[in-house]
């Protein structure tokens, strides 16, 4: 079985899509040397010819990390328990939170960055990548994060935003940078904001997964919509996305995001997890699906399975009959939901 | 004579090494086909395995479930030439703990005489780029990327050090068997493949 759609990464490189956003920098640098300092700052710091001493939080280590997360599962964790069974199922990294989504909707109020302890508590313990969430636009948070030491960032709408404009400049941070998308445009900008890597957004905490489809499905589509169009069209394109032309361009020559592209939001069983692989996901994030099931371990390892061998209908057979479907999150209907309860719709 | 190179296919980084054995193959003029490996009669028939880079504990526990990992075991030892980047390193090594938590991974295949310490550098933070000197590929340096890596801090005997950083090891070679800790898979450096591949080819 094969993705839905075809791309062509195998056939460019991680290497040209690396360069790509050098290329991109050099420009802005050309135009900085007249003296205007603020300007043109999005993008990567130049590197000499050779490099002599360890030069970390380049773009190769931070594009770089998320593809040795691909055909995995990132589940969220509260705590160092659930770590340890994250890890034990076969997790490729945690994410660490102080209420999974779904209870971030029970309470309601501002949901903020999980406590440090808390994060510190799962670090000690678990020797896979750990992961935090930070609001959207709130940059100290970030550096709080980064100087933890959590190994990516989720600027993440799940949590109430700092800034209802803009996001983090994520150039700016040596750790990678996880953003949420439901369409091309959204994942564009943040890409050009420097994230290392895209989830789409799915709802978060309704074990629903028709958001999550939908929006990798949007992407989806516009990617083979531009990867179609002459050139005219995608300046049209990148003008109305507010990107520029050159991302729209190596959008349509790998026909995919130039980065790593999770599903997330809403995954509650291995069936689901296959079916965004289907979609072309580049692996899960796993929310409140696992830890707010009655079968949490099983589970975890059925969603491990099922997203690593998404191909292969005998071990999605195999991964779905590890659990059952009375042992499910709940759900919510999103239809029911009021506009002002999607989270969704922060941060585009 | 076609060869054809199998790739550990559970998680990780596996389009990057199939990307670079494609291109390593065509500069060498050889003719390749690429496997993905994920149960065990994808073994049948293939020249050389590739294990690479992700999370070691998810691909073990993977190839373990699917019995890839006990019949990787025999074949390697019989004399399958394998190349093991990053994770791959660390299922190939003998003894594995980790730095910081002390834990010890426990099926890896445990097929070349060396041992590893997981997250050697630290986290992602820590993950790092450097151009390195390997005199067996040859002179120009070669740009490795170091992305939450282990370091082989032991060698056993019959194990040849092919390249150094600050004194730990970072590439090895046990007889057919290729280990680093680092990630050529994501340059366009395809000279570490083209040394894996030209002994590969010249076996078949």
């Amino acid at each position: 079985m094969f993705k839905l759609w075809r791309t062509h990464l195998i056939d460019v490189g991680f290497e040209t899509i690396a360069d790509f956003f050098y290329k991109l920098a050099e420009v802005a640098d050309r135009l900085r040397e007249d003296g205007e300092e603020l300007l043109f700052s999005y993008g990567p710091e130049r590197l000499p010819e050779r490099i002599e001493v360890p030069k970390r939080g380049t773009v190769r280590v931070k594009l770089g990390f998320p593809v040795f997360q691909k055909g995995g599962v990132c589940m969220d964790v509260t705590n160092a328990e659930q770590a340890g069974i994250a890890e034990d199922a076969g997790a490729v990294s945690v994410m660490v939170l102080d209420k999974l989504p779904y209870d971030v909707r029970k309470a309601g109020g501002v949901a903020r960055m999980a406590s440090v302890k808390k994060i510190q508590e799962v670090m000690e313990v678990t020797t896979i990548p750990v992961m935090a969430k930070v609001r959207i636009g709130h940059y100290m948070e970030a550096v709080v994060l980064q100087e933890i030491g959590v190994d990516m960032i989720d600027e993440s709408e799940v949590l109430t935003p700092a800034d209802e404009e803009r996001h983090i400049n994520k150039w700016l941070f040596e750790v990678p940078f996880v953003n949420g998308a439901r369409n091309l445009g959204e994942a564009l900008r943040r890409i050009y904001e420097g994230a290392a890597m895209i989830r789409t957004k799915g709802e978060a905490g309704t074990g629903n997964v028709a958001e999550a489809v939908k929006h990798m499905r949007s992407i989806a589509k516009d990617v083979l919509a531009v990867s179609r169009m002459p050139p005219e069209d995608r300046m049209k394109v990148a003008r109305e996305l507010g990107v520029p032309v050159q991302l729209v361009d190596l959008v349509a020559r790998l026909k995919r995001l130039p980065v790593v592209n999770f599903a997330a939001g809403g995954i509650a069983t291995p069936a689901d997890a296959a079916l965004m692989m289907w979609l072309g996901a580049d692996g899960v994030f796993v929310g409140s699906g696992i830890f707010k099931s009655q079968d949490p371990m099983n589970r975890a390892e059925a969603i491990v399975l099922a997203t690593s061998m998404w191909y292969d209908p005998e071990t999605v057979l195999e991964a779905q009959s590890m659990i059952s479907e009375e042992k499910s999150m709940m759900g919510i209907d999103i239809r029911k939901l009021k506009p002002e309860e999607l989270l969704q719709v922060r941060g585009v | 004579m076609a060869i054809t190179i199998g790739i550990l296919a559970y998680q990780g980084g596996i389009s990057e090494h199939e990307y670079l054995v494609k291109k390593a193959c065509s500069e060498l003029g050889i003719e390749c086909r690429t496997r993905w490996v994920t149960k065990k009669e994808h073994l049948e028939g293939i020249d050389a395995i590739i294990l690479p880079g992700g999370e070691s504990t998810t691909i073990a526990k993977l190839a373990s479930r699917f019995g890839v990992l006990e019949e990787l075991r025999d074949r390697i030892a019989k004399g399958l030439p394998a190349f093991g980047t990053c994770a791959g390193a660390i299922l190939m090594a003998k003894e594995v703990v980790d730095r910081k938590t002390k834990k010890v991974l426990e099926n890896p295949l445990g097929v070349m005489d060396i041992s590893i310490v997981r997250n050697y550098y630290g986290r992602q933070r820590q993950s790092f780029e450097i151009h390195l000197e390997i005199p067996a590929i040859g002179p120009k340096p070669f740009r490795a990327i170091f992305i939450r890596a282990p370091a082989i801090t032991r060698v056993g005997e019959g194990v040849e050090t092919l390249a150094r950083l600050d004194g730990v090891v970072v590439v090895a070679r046990q007889g057919r068997m290729l280990a680093t800790t680092f990630h050529p898979e994501l340059t366009e450096d395809t000279r570490i493949h083209r040394f894996f591949i030209e002994r590969v080819a010249k076996l078949v």
